[in-house]
């Protein structure tokens, strides 16, 4: 059995799914049942200085496959609508009813060094938190009153606000970043100068997640309106995993720590953001859509998975592909891969064709054969886009396979064809 | 005379092949991971079965094999025999909108296959030892599943078996067909790989074997012994040649290869309404016989068998004749009452006719073999327990088909056994 206990940021828990931030966290009933479940910790429901906001009523919209599958969730809601002082007493009493489990919780403030400091040395009064965790990330409602987003859009604010918290407590400091951002780097390197030991990302994606037609108003509506809120889950899963990525490659930044969040919903696309050069992963729109039990599969499947490829513990598997993660320009152009379609699993539905035919490289040929068109590719046409595989109804029906052509690795900068590497040459 | 007979399917081929990998995929997907699941509570296990075929569905194999075999250990057999359409397909939510359940007994068979497939590590390992010896008497699904949840929990067992292999009726009984490629004791010795348990063959209760001496020399005893008499007729001719015990013809079959099968009348007529009596009846079709009967006194809606087993039944060949109860068996076949239902009591109407029959099975009803349990309580044919699956004698316990927990399925002797480990389990660290 592979050792699933993580550490980050001196943080410990028993296994490396934590619950994000967000509504299955905001209050003890929750958070309890979380942890009956196996949850390994959380990161209590952001709190803000008293009195608490209001929310509104209607507040996710859902954006959900033709099946009824949930792909992403969007929501409105704001921070902690509960008094501060209720909160930190479920918190001291969570903590002492589960020792071994992180408890880590969330701030959020005015741009003000006391605004900070008051609230973070009030939770860390409690004794009862392994860390604290800065929203610098609600895209929404937050942002208009200057919080949330408005300073994590700002690398100076990030900085700032960071050393104002790590000067104000003894309790490590993880970073909350929004993907809404142009260079996630600049936010992660500001923590960093901050003083951050640890960044976590991402906040959800400013969206609209779809339009009511009849109401003619963007969802979830609000007594005719709507407003444009914050998008997670499954859908978000790309944009998260290239933040991280970037992070971890990025030599400034490499070695800061990363919780990795964003659509995670089962074990892989933990292996994934580990892999990626996380250290844990957090979870927020799984839970919502499925409840706790959950993370008992994202357990077992992880270190079932760990166990068939020999990795021990979660040190040996995390940033395993960080080195893979390379620049365009660092990609071999010599190497060539074409695909081959399986007859004997195609069910002639004939989508690869027309895929390539009408948006590609016209490079799969049909040919009538018994009863049934046979699908074959050209391979001097085919470019080794993976169009078509992506798109065949079955699986491994259509495979990529790597060409033999005896030529040695060679990237642009160096490649004849670089009309700058003439001009570069000269 | 054309002989163009279509031929029988083999008895011993798979009759429900197993979902390739793109099928489990796909029908895992349409799992709603429902909350205090329907079909979990129509387990007699309680398999979380929303948690496996999750399990399935990220890829986690290992996984949906454990969670199945930590409530079942007989997962993999259960997979194969359970008349799922009674039981938690039956309850599964998607019936509601598409009338079509997920396929939780084909998707169970994926993963137990899987985890058999790969000889990995046992996925359960045996608490320290407590020094308790537990005797259990019957190795089929009952007696195996308590010597197993027994071992699990660190007691020695030590099971006492009549007949030469172990398994019980999954070795004996349940039909070919679905347990193809010898399951029965691939499963047997799956299941033994958790060692601390000792299977001695060829030891009976009652001949070689007392229950005093095994309450004497053991901490506690658990019988699994199942049913093993069978009910008569009590119709002249029932002692003429060709005519058998379904059950115990079904062990000929079981017992048997498919280069020397079994030999068959060409007219078989099977007597009942219930499980027994249809497995008999296509094993017989499938073995050859050109004319397969089945004949049941009552209805096909009070048959015992399900809708499922009995649309099997015909379409594999079998002629289903209700509402006709034998009367008479001589050199030629078997003579027949037709009778009727008035105000729901089965009435004679006088009328009989006959069918010619070589071979009659009959498939009545088996009882419990009482020569061995001198000294318990028994009631309706079965031994008494309580809610503990404790006998009338202190420290004996029981499940199985020789208790009336439920109905006599392999799954719920597996629960029994189980639920009686659990008891005896409590009783011995008390
Ligand atoms: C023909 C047939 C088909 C069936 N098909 C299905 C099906 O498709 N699905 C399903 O769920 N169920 C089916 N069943 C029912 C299922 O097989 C039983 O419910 C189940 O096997 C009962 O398990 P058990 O352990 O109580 O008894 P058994 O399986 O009968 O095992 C009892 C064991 O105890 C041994 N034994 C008995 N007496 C003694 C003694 N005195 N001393 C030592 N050992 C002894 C026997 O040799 C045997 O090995 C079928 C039953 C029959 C007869
Ligand atoms: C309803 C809702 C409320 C949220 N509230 C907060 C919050 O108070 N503080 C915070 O840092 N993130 C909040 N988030 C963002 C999540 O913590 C998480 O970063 C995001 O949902 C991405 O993860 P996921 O794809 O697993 O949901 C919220 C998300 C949702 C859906
Ligand atoms: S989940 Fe449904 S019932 Fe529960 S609070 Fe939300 S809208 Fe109301
Ligand atoms: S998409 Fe796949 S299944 Fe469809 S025709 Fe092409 S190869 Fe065959
Ligand atoms: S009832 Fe059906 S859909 Fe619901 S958990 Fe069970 S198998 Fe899945």
């Amino acid at each position: 059995m592979a050792d699933l206990r993580s550490t980050i940021a001196g943080i410990r828990s028993p296994n490396p799914f934590w619950l994000a931030s967000a509504p299955p966290t905001d209050k003890l009933t929750n958070v309890v049942r979380a942890f009956q479940a196996g949850w390994g910790g959380v990161v209590w429901k952001t709190l803000g200085e008293d009195p608490p906001v209001v929310n509104v009523s209607s507040r996710y919209g859902a954006h959900l496959d033709n099946e009824r599958k949930l792909i992403g969730l969007n929501n409105i809601e704001l921070i902690s609508d509960r008094p501060l002082e209720v909160n930190l007493q479920e918190i001291i009493q969570v903590k002492r009813d589960w020792p071994d489990r992180a408890m880590v919780v969330s701030l959020m403030a005015r741009i003000e060094e006391e605004a900070w400091a008051g609230l973070a040395r009030r939770i860390a009064a409690t004794g009862a938190v392994d860390g604290l965790e800065l929203n610098l990330g609600c895209p929404h409602g937050m942002c208009e009153r200057g919080m949330g987003s408005a300073i994590g859009q700002v690398p100076e604010m990030v900085e700032q606000v960071t050393r104002w918290v790590k000067n104000a407590t003894n309790l490590p400091v993880i970073v909350k970043l929004t993907p809404n951002i142009t260079n996630i780097l600049w936010s992660a390197e500001a923590a960093k100068r901050g003083g951050a030991d640890a960044v976590s990302l991402i906040n959800t994606v400013n969206s609209i997640v779809a339009v009511d037609l009849d109401a003619m108003a963007p969802t979830p509506v609000v007594d005719g309106k709507g407003s444009h809120g914050g998008y997670c889950g499954p859908a978000v899963k790309p944009i998260a995993l290239n933040m991280v990525a970037e992070i971890a490659r990025n030599p400034d930044t490499a070695g800061l720590p990363v919780s990795g969040i964003g659509g995670v919903t089962n074990w892989r696309d933990a292996a994934e953001f580990l892999a990626l050069g996380a250290t844990n992963v957090q979870v927020c729109t799984a839970a919502m859509t499925f409840g706790f039990k959950i993370v008992e599969d994202m357990i077992s499947g992880l270190s079932n998975w760990m166990d068939d490829k020999g990795y021990a513990n979660l040190d040996q598997l995390s940033g395993r592909a960080v080195r893979n993660v390379v620049n365009w320009n660092d990609l071999n152009m010599n190497f060539s891969t074409k695909a081959v379609i399986d007859p004997a699993l195609c069910i002639d539905c004939g989508r690869c064709h027309i895929v390539c035919e009408d948006t590609s490289h016209q490079a799969i040929r049909i040919d009538q054969g018994e009863g049934r068109r046979i699908f074959t590719v050209v391979n001097e046409e085919c470019v080794g886009c993976n169009l078509c595989s992506h798109v065949c109804p079955v699986p491994d029906c259509i495979t990529m396979q790597p060409e033999e052509n005896g030529l040695p690795p060679m990237t642009w900068p160096n490649d004849p064809r670089n009309p700058m590497r003439a001009a570069a040459a000269e | 005379m054309t002989l163009n007979a279509d031929i029988p399917a083999s008895p011993y081929a798979d009759l429900t092949p197993p979902l390739t990998a793109v099928q489990a995929l796909a029908e895992s997907n349409r799992c709603l991971f429902c909350y205090d699941a329907a079909c979990v509570r129509a387990c007699p296990t309680g398999i979380d079965i929303p948690s496996f075929i999750r399990s399935i569905a990220t890829g986690n194999l290992k996984g949906a094999a454990t969670t199945i075999l930590s409530d079942n250990i007989m997962g993999g057999t259960c997979a194969r025999v359970c008349p799922t359409e009674t039981l938690c397909e039956q309850a599964c939510v998607r019936n509601t909108a598409e009338e079509r359940p997920v396929a939780i007994g084909r998707l169970q068979r994926h993963a137990t296959d899987h985890l058999f497939a790969r000889k990995g590590p046992h996925p359960f390992a045996r608490a320290a030892s407590t020094g308790k010896r537990v005797a259990v008497v019957g190795a089929g699904p009952a007696g195996l599943s308590c010597a197993h949840r027994l071992a699990t929990l660190g007691h020695e067992v030590t099971v006492y078996e009549a007949k030469p292999k172990s398994g019980g009726l999954n070795e004996y009984g349940l039909a070919p067909y679905k347990m193809a490629d010898d399951f029965a004791q691939r499963e047997v010795a799956f299941i033994l790989e958790i060692g601390g348990i000792t299977i001695e063959h060829g030891r009976r209760l009652g001949a070689d074997l007392s229950l005093e001496t095994l309450r004497a020399e053991f901490d506690a005893v658990f019988l699994g012994v199942g049913l093993g008499g069978n009910n008569l007729l009590n119709i002249p001719g029932e002692e003429r040649d060709g005519v058998e015990n379904a059950t115990a013809f079904i062990e000929r079959v079981r017992q048997a290869t498919p280069d020397a099968p079994v030999a068959v009348g060409r007219s078989v007529v099977v007597i009942g309404g219930g499980n027994t009596a249809i497995d008999a009846a296509i094993q017989a079709k499938r073995l050859g016989a050109e004319d397969v009967t089945l004949v049941y006194r009552r209805g096909r809606g009070q048959m015992g068998a399900t809708a499922w087993e009995q649309e099997l039944a015909q379409t594999n060949g079998v002629v289903l004749k209700t509402f006709a109860a034998p009367v008479a068996i001589d050199a030629q076949g078997i003579t027949l009452e037709r009778t009727r239902l008035e105000d729901g009591k089965l009435v004679s109407t006088g009328e009989r006719y006959s069918l010619p029959a070589a071979m009659i099975l009959k498939a009545v009803g088996q009882t419990l073999a009482r020569e061995a349990l001198d000294g318990l309580t028994i009631a309706g044919g079965k031994i008494v327990i309580d809610d503990d699956h404790r006998a009338s004698l202190d420290t004996v316990y029981a499940g199985g088909d020789c208790v009336a927990s439920g109905e006599d399925l392999t799954v719920q002797s597996v629960q029994d056994g189980k639920l009686a480990a659990l008891a005896i389990h409590r009783h011995l660290t008390a």
